[in-house]
């Protein structure tokens, strides 16, 4: 189980986490959404270290976050970033087997290649990309790459960063049906963090909405559209009428 | 304009200077202290070898070819006016070993390596590569930096004493065929001239330049800002930066070499 409590975070004057309370059960996906520069991809960050919460607790099975071997504390999360964040100078399967071809997982160089593969087939990739570069694919094909990646250690948290974003319907379809197969598959605990309420819907066991720097509402997916909560019905229906200010 | 306000704009401008400089050097000492740390990454320093020393050794050999015989023209014009044509191999020899050897080769690498090493590392941190590696248990500091100032400290070294023996190949090439000099006297003279000191202090310069080289490229490229405008500026200021240290370190490593 992940759980923040009463995490603030602040860049110069601009207050982005403002009190951020946040429980994600083990073995559930959870969705936040909420508009541009309300501080998703910061929360996220903060789990993983890669920002340090200015005041406030983050906690993973129960264990301080910030504390203890953070080799050990990483190996456990995958991660699907929003541009996909391949290394254009590694070969998509020396991408996908990153984790594995060093540090504590690491494996012998074949079996890193297999079991790349194997992973590219998951998220519907032929064998014959492994040898190409990320810039030789298309953008559905990063993220799935990015997916592969993600999962290719077989993680207990898998975090979606903005996983459709810039992707047309049918693809953005298809890495959302994806992503909901291997949480549900792989029994991970997983958090996105999206705009897009089809994802939502595909993608979501409970969902968060944050806004202000807090979390305005939390509820399982079903719960989601009789909420009665402002900021989440403006969000759903896409007004520019509501408490969200629609030019910020 | 008030007296007072001025000299806190000039104390804030030193302060901000200083606190750069203070980054810099703690970003290097982290850089060298990765170095020696495992784990290590045998294929990053073999790529870093690569495109520092291999793929660098053409425009090395160019600049450095030109330059010896440009150097070889001027002293023979220069030594003309008090008839003193004869110290040609001398001085090209002294002149490329000692300053425009590592010098430029220094200044190449800045503008060839530097700025390479920059925006390479600047766009991944703008497309999030750096935040995947951290997720992926490898420490940027490990896979990126400490590789290529390995190899820039291992291979500058090896491309100015390529530099220097290609730019007294070059004075020896014009002062034997369009200056009338004997082969046999120009490379005796030049061997005779040479002292171990110069050797040393030319190899030693090039392991000062190589490192400032890499580590501005790398911190740089780790601190730049959003977008394609934070990689422009991470690149240009990294060359900037190299440039201007390379030829500070190089006055500073001329004093303690030659004038004890």
């Amino acid at each position: 189980m992940i759980r923040m409590e009463n995490v603030h975070k602040a860049f110069g004057d601009n207050r982005v986490l403002q009190g951020l309370n946040l429980e994600i059960p083990k073995g559930t996906s959870m969705v936040i959404i909420g508009g541009s520069g309300t501080g998703k991809s910061v929360a996220l960050k903060c789990i993983l270290g890669l920002i340090h919460p200015d005041s406030g607790m983050i906690y993973v099975d129960g264990k301080d976050a910030s504390k203890g071997d953070r080799d050990a504390f990483l190996a456990r999360f995958g991660m699907l970033f929003q541009g996909a964040a391949l290394f254009d100078s590694l070969t998509v399967w020396q991408n996908v087997a990153f984790r594995l071809l060093r540090g504590s997982l690491k494996r012998p160089t074949e079996e890193a290649r297999e079991i790349a593969i194997e992973k590219l087939r998951r998220v519907g990739l032929k064998s014959d990309v492994a040898d190409r570069f990320p810039a030789e694919l298309s953008g559905g094909m990063q993220k799935r790459v990015g997916l592969a990646r993600a999962i290719a250690a077989e993680p207990e948290i898998i975090f979606f960063d903005e996983p459709t974003t810039g992707l047309d319907p049918i693809m953005s379809g298809v890495i959302n049906d994806l992503i909901r197969e291997i949480v549900t598959e792989m029994g991970a605990t997983a958090m996105t963090i999206t705009h897009d309420m089809s994802s939502v819907r595909a993608i979501a066991d409970n969902v968060a909405m944050l806004h202000g720097g807090v979390i305005q509402w939390t509820g399982p997916v079903g719960q989601m559209d009789a909420s009665g909560d402002p900021y989440v019905e403006q969000f759903i229906s896409g007004s520019a009428e509501g408490p969200i200010e629609a030019v910020r | 304009m008030n007296p007072i306000s001025a000299l806190g704009g000039l104390g804030r401008a030193v302060l901000s200077l200083m606190a750069a400089f203070g980054r810099v050097a703690l970003f290097a000492l982290d850089a060298i202290s990765h170095i020696l740390r495992p784990p290590f990454y045998p294929r990053e320093f073999g790529m870093a070898l690569l495109n520092i020393g291999w793929l660098s050794l053409p425009v090395v050999g160019l600049t450095a070819i030109f330059t010896g015989g440009a150097l070889a023209l001027q002293i023979y014009a220069g030594g003309a006016r008090f008839n003193a044509e004869a110290v040609v191999p001398q001085i090209v020899a002294i002149g490329m070993v000692r300053e425009l050897g590592p010098v430029l080769v220094g200044l190449m690498i800045a503008a060839r390596v530097t700025s390479s090493i920059a925006a390479e590392i600047a766009t991944m941190k703008v497309t999030e590569q750096i935040d995947a590696l951290v997720t992926l248990s490898t420490h940027p500091m490990k896979y990126l930096t400490a590789p290529r100032v390995l190899a820039a400290l291992i291979t500058v070294p090896a491309l100015v004493a390529v530099g220097d023996i290609i730019g007294i190949a070059g004075g020896y090439t014009v002062a034997t065929q369009n200056l009338g000099f004997n082969p046999a006297a120009y490379l005796k003279n030049t061997v005779d001239f040479l002292e171990a000191r110069d050797i040393v202090s030319s190899l030693v310069k090039g392991a000062v330049f190589g490192l400032i080289a890499a580590i501005m490229g790398c911190y740089y490229g780790m601190n730049s800002g959003r977008g394609a405008q934070g990689v422009g500026r991470a690149t240009k200021g990294s060359v900037e930066a190299a440039a201007v240290l390379i030829l500070a370190a190089n006055f500073v490593l001329t004093g303690v070499f030659f004038s004890l």
